[in-house]
């Protein structure tokens, strides 16, 4: 079938979220990408596969949101080289690299050809996502002592009075580990490269070692505070592929469980960004909201942070009369603190004062880079799926997405407090209207070849998983993606003319993460 | 201002009060400030280091300062620099690409610089094992005084793992005496 006007033949992959898929040729690639492009699409992912148990060679994967929803283009290599599209989609410099680092297969005449995800812990002429590659037949890797040191290329800054600072991988807080480089003039930022891959644990080929019902686990483990929305994107990927609908009513626990990830966390982020803006009030205040919330999920779900309820068919654990009247009183305790905590923050001046104007991505830097998710809201980036292509209940709902125009950790902030509002409302509404009945059903035996997608706008942003089914209900390949490789750019653009200091508050506005980056 | 200062009284304060003597807290509180006291000149200093998690121990290692645990109130802290570090407290699984950092966070750690794995990961590799860039367990790259399981630990477990370690034998004590 046709979609659009795109001159390809395209197969709607079944499952929850209106995808279509289709195979192209190197120069159809480049012009479906250029086309999205122009009218205002973006790449969502970009990954390969190795087709070599079956004979084939290496492909090449684009995910691409056009106006009916997802567009996925598979180009099949001849060898180990594909078109660049870096320069239509920026986004996809560092996919692609990840691509070269784990696969072999690289993009030609790139501008930008150091490696990505690999460090010094393989050698550069081992590629550990090719079939051949059996992690655990692998010989032994060089040990430690006798590894050559990881020596990154970082963009050098010259002239009078320019100095680096390196900061991490180990940084001074509680936070997951990367590295900074900072080229400064005095506080002045002049540049940022962050170099990660640090956390990089071999997530995808650990998945290969999987049967679909192992994965689930680990899908919820890839970036572990957004389990909610990658085990519903990995159980709607499955479901997808075996052609299966959960019950009614399991879909709407399963909206129950995104929303109240997202409080959580957007009470967790807004507490630290007063601590880090020198109002160490609002993360007493949002840390206490906080473990209130933590301990009813607990209460109610027997997970603090919902890890493992998401599962294939439906979820693993059902709500009572008690526990829907329960959170009805925490949603309006939480309803009535928030917006207190939200005037104190407004009417602060030392803190609107650090806020306003502060790691500033304009409007049209951010649609020019593939800006997406919470931090894209904040810079005009209209983009929710839960408003734009609503998987049930979220049909029922008229999600309101959250959207400012400043762009700077002041607009992050509103983007926040108006999306826990909006949360709110719609947890409210998912305890109207639960249906009553089963919640969950068996999963029939996957085919093997089977494609299938999940695609969830998770707090941070839209989480992808890209699903291959091989025999015996095994996962073939895997690819999870994280909106966070699309938004870790637009942090070094969003320091640039600011201090140092101010650096924590404009990272933490953004909180992107490292795991689910890093695989 | 008039509105925070309100806010602060109308919260209260909600550091969890000393809970019934038969109470597994109470124990821990008062054990732990003696040891404390005892042992660490009356603070103890954490470095935290993640060498390869999901980022969920994160979570709850972050909820260790918040009202109702309020580990500073305990007398233990946060520090930014292992060299100011009593202890170590690694999330895992190890990543090869966090072996040199963590080593040399390890090395940079003074004496008696006792180590807590926290996680399921930490303790055994958990979920991600061992593979071509994955290492496994914690203890697989650094010597570990006390594993924590959990995925991840509540506030609570991973405090009783730091208890324990304090309490495992290996600090006699670092209050100079006389």
């Amino acid at each position: 079938m046709r979609l659009e006007d795109f001159q390809l033949e395209l197969a709607q992959v079944p499952g929850a979220m209106p995808v279509w898929r289709g195979r192209v040729d190197a120069g159809q690639y480049r012009e479906a990408c250029q086309q999205v492009r122009d009218k205002g699409g973006r790449l969502v992912a970009l990954w390969a596969t190795d087709g070599s148990d079956r004979g084939e060679g290496f492909s090449v994967h684009a995910a691409l949101t056009v106006r009916s929803g997802l567009l996925v283009i598979t180009l099949p290599l001849a060898g180990t080289r594909f078109p660049d599209v870096s320069r239509i989609f920026p986004a996809a410099n560092r996919m692609q690299r990840a691509a070269r680092d784990l696969f072999g297969v690289s993009a030609e005449n790139a501008a930008d050809q150091r490696q990505w995800l690999r460090h010094a812990a393989w050698p550069a002429n081992v590629f550990p996502l090719r079939k051949e590659f059996l992690s655990a037949h692998h010989s032994p890797l060089p040990a430690y002592e006798s590894r050559a040191a990881d020596d990154y290329p970082f963009v050098r800054v010259e002239g009078e009075g320019v100095h680096e600072i390196p900061v991490g991988p180990v940084h001074a807080g509680t936070i997951e580990p990367g590295h900074f480089r900072f080229s400064v003039v005095g506080e002045g930022v002049l540049r940022l490269e962050a170099r990660l891959g640090y956390k990089h644990k071999g997530i995808e080929k650990r998945f290969e070692e999987m049967t679909l019902a192992e994965g689930a686990k680990l899908a919820g483990r890839v970036s572990g505070d957004a389990t909610v929305a990658y085990a519903w994107a990995y159980a709607m990927a499955v479901e997808g592929v075996t052609g299966i609908t959960p019950p009614d009513r399991a879909l709407w626990l399963r909206a129950l469980l995104l929303e109240r990830e997202r409080v959580g966390q957007h009470l967790w982020d807004l507490g630290f960004l007063g601590n880090d803006a020198g109002l160490a009030f609002g993360l007493a205040q949002f840390s206490r909201l906080r473990e209130d919330w933590l301990r009813v999920s607990q209460a109610l779900f027997g997970h603090r942070y919902l890890m493992d309820l998401i599962v294939p068919g439906g979820v693993a654990r059902d709500v009572h009369e008690q526990g829907v009247a329960r959170m009805r009183d925490e949603i309006a305790e939480v309803r009535a603190a928030v917006a207190g905590l939200k005037n104190i923050y407004d009417e602060h001046a030392g803190l609107q004062d650090r806020f306003i104007g502060c790691g500033q991505i304009r409007p049209e830097i951010a649609d020019r880079l593939g800006m997406t998710g919470l931090a894209g809201r904040a810079s005009a980036v209209a983009w929710d799926l839960r408003a734009q292509f609503p998987p049930a209940p979220y049909d029922k709902f008229d999600t309101r997405i959250a959207t400012h125009r400043n762009g700077d950790v002041a607009a992050r902030v509103t983007v926040r407090f108006e999306e826990i509002v909006e949360s709110l409302r719609l947890i409210d509404l998912v305890l109207d209207g639960l249906p009553a009945g089963d919640i969950a059903r068996s999963v029939p035996d996957a085919p093997d070849n089977g494609f299938g997608i999940g695609w969830v706008e998770g707090w941070r942003g839209e989480v992808l998983i890209a699903l291959e089914t091989g025999a015996g209900n095994r996962i073939r390949r895997l690819h999870p993606h994280d909106p966070s490789w699309q938004n870790w750019p637009l942090l070094e653009r969003a320091v640039l003319g600011n201090i140092v200091p101010d650096f924590p508050l404009i990272n933490k506005s953004f909180n992107l993460s490292y795991s689910g980056h890093d695989l | 201002m008039y509105q925070l200062l309100k806010q602060i009284v109308v919260t209260g304060i909600k550091t969890e009060s000393p809970p019934e003597p038969d109470d597994a807290l109470r124990v821990v509180a008062q054990r732990l400030q003696a040891d404390i006291l005892e042992k660490f000149a009356g603070a103890l200093t954490i470095r935290h280091v993640d060498a390869g998690s999901c980022n969920g121990c994160e979570l709850e290692i972050n909820a260790l300062n918040n009202p109702y645990y309020n580990l500073e109130g305990l007398g233990i802290r946060f520090v930014a620099s292992p060299r100011h570090a009593d202890l170590l407290l690694v999330t895992g699984p190890v990543s090869r690409h966090m072996e040199t950092a963590l080593k040399r966070t390890y090395e940079a750690t003074p004496e008696p610089r006792l180590v807590v794995a926290i996680g399921d990961c930490g303790c055994t590799g958990g979920i991600f094992g061992e593979g071509y860039a994955c290492l496994g367990r914690v203890s697989n790259v650094i010597p570990v005084d006390v594993a924590v399981p959990g995925c991840p630990p509540t506030p609570r477990a991973i405090i009783q793992g730091i208890v324990t370690a304090i309490s495992a034998g290996k600090v006699t004590s670092l209050v100079r005496s006389g």
